[in-house]
């Protein structure tokens, strides 16, 4: 690991002076940072820890119904917040189906939205790689890319965005809160992420300095709470990255759909909203029919950047089960293996 | 530039002059304190050997930069026997076999400590499983390691039905 200095603001305006300049980053619980600086594929001059900053670790739900979490708040203490894992129960599975319990500890909310890819090709500095080192190529178009993008992917880099919770929270329309440079600014949690184009090496619209502070789920994401799944398909049932997963909430009423919300996670180096297909469901009955014709929808500009064509029928069989299973209802309980297709017993209590 | 911290490890408060910021609790543990129990496996958040309870929780002690830890309050291996009285977890893992060459064992029962704290598992083998995943066994001891969970996670109850009672 390359030597570093080290700082702790006490404030967040210290944090954002201090992480403006030029080879600096936040420190939060380091569960993706650190792995990254030991094989020499991050290598900060210097680490501005936010970790023991004030007011950035509490979950308030506000006046207009939205829900702010503070962006220090763990995976696992977000995921089995009762109240919340009632209200948003896709985004507690997408939460409690990533990583592992150690991982969830200690892996922040802000930490999970900004972690890396985990392109193989991206992580081995002996390979060329356009996100490490701008303009070296892309080592995994030629590879083992049999996991890698099938939408939004360019020339330059065909790598994936890892998170399960971003999927459903791009899904609902989450909002990030973020202070900077010029103070406080919100954006839509779809707009943070960048597809890579001709610089893979920008992965969002963060400019330096710029520290997540919260993400803010909208008064009409608890609507959707009685029908919402998070599925997701990986090479173990626990403790991996998604191969496909999907993020399906559906607001029925009178046996209609009222509104569908759809977003795919593996298959971009975003999490991936699916509106053509949230269009097709809207104010039709939930059949196997109108599920079809959204998959369809959802995967109409997918191709294959390698090995990987079977990912966009396996996303299109993920997407119909995932509304197929929020159509149902979302289950009293959680599954025994969150996010599973293959859990056949009931696990923790939503709430 | 050194860097003053102080932690609780194992309910004793330790003082530490850090001159340089890599150092990771891992380390810190091993090296400063020989606490040798807590070992370093893959020393990248993918084996779970490292486990230790930080502030009441379990995480891998080989991602955590000791110097952000400043006044947390750990414990180790090394921290859960009562003298010679070994931990009803540590117990259960000699009595189902759960382990073979012992090297993944320190985090197991950690990870075990843990998770029944964190109370998302029960007594349903299915969520044990679920929930011990972020701990690796090369040799193989799962069903040993599933039973001893099991068995300790009963005897646990039983001791808590009767303070309670």
């Amino acid at each position: 690991m390359k030597p570093f200095d080290y700082v702790r603001p006490a404030t967040v305006s210290d944090a954002v002076a201090a992480a403006a300049q030029s080879g600096a980053v936040y420190l939060a619980a380091g569960t993706n940072l650190l792995d990254l600086m030991k094989g020499g594929v991050s290598r900060p001059d210097r680490l501005v820890d936010v970790t023991h900053l004030d007011g950035l670790d509490g979950i308030e739900r506000l006046a207009d119904g939205s829900l702010r979490i503070g962006a220090l708040v763990s995976n696992a203490d977000l995921a089995h917040d009762a109240d919340f894992a009632r209200s948003y129960p896709a985004v507690a599975e997408a939460l409690l189906s990533g990583a592992s319990a150690q991982l969830r500890n200690a892996a922040t909310v802000g930490g999970n939205l900004l972690q890396r890819t985990r392109c193989a090709y991206f992580y081995d500095t002996a390979s060329r790689c356009n996100k490490r080192e701008a303009g070296s190529g892309c080592d995994a178009r030629g590879g083992e890319n049999r996991t890698h993008a099938v939408l939004g992917w360019s020339d330059s880099c065909i790598a994936t965005h890892p998170s399960d919770f971003c999927v459903p929270l791009v899904a609902l329309d989450a909002i990030v809160e973020i202070e900077g440079r010029g103070g406080r600014r919100e954006i839509a949690l779809d707009e943070l992420h960048r597809l890579p184009g001709d610089t893979p090496e920008r992965e969002s619209v963060l400019e330096p300095g710029d520290l997540i502070v919260a993400v803010r789920l909208p008064p009409a994401a608890r609507e959707f709470a009685p029908h919402a799944r998070y599925l997701k398909v990986r090479e173990r049932t626990s403790y991996a990255f998604a191969v496909v997963s999907a993020a399906a909430a559906l607001r029925i009423e009178n046996g209609k759909i009222a509104e569908a919300r759809l977003a795919l996670g593996g298959v971009a180096a975003k999490p991936w909203r699916a509106r053509a297909a949230e269009d097709v469901l809207k104010g039709v009955a939930p059949t196997a029919d109108a599920f079809q014709e959204a998959a369809w929808r959802a995967l109409t500009d997918a191709k294959p950047s390698g090995d990987n064509a079977f990912k966009i029928e396996l996303a299109r069989r993920i997407v119909v089960r995932a509304l197929t299973l929020a159509a149902a209802g979302t289950p009293a309980r959680l599954s025994a293996l969150p996010a599973s297709p293959f859990a056949s017993t009931s696990g923790a209590i939503h709430a | 530039m050194n860097h003053s911290i102080s932690l609780t490890v194992n309910g004793a408060r330790r003082d530490f002059v850090l001159d340089d910021p890599r150092v990771t609790l891992l380390d810190l543990l091993r090296e400063r304190l020989h606490l040798t129990g807590t070992k370093k496996g893959c020393d990248r958040g993918q084996c779970g050997a490292c486990t230790i309870l930080v502030d009441g929780k379990r995480i891998n002690s080989c991602l955590a930069l000791a110097i952000s830890h400043d006044g947390a309050d750990i414990l180790t291996i090394e921290g859960v026997a009562r003298g010679d009285q070994l931990h009803p977890v540590q117990a259960a893992f000699i009595a189902h076999d759960g382990f073979q060459c012992g090297f993944c064992t320190p985090g197991q029962v950690m990870s075990a400590i843990g998770m029944m704290r964190e109370g998302q598992a029960g007594n349903d083998p299915e969520r044990i499983r679920e929930c011990m995943s972020g701990n690796l066994c090369r040799c193989g001891a799962y069903a040993g390691i599933v039973d001893a969970v099991l068995d300790a996670q009963g005897r646990m109850d039983e001791s808590d039905q009767r303070r309670s009672a």
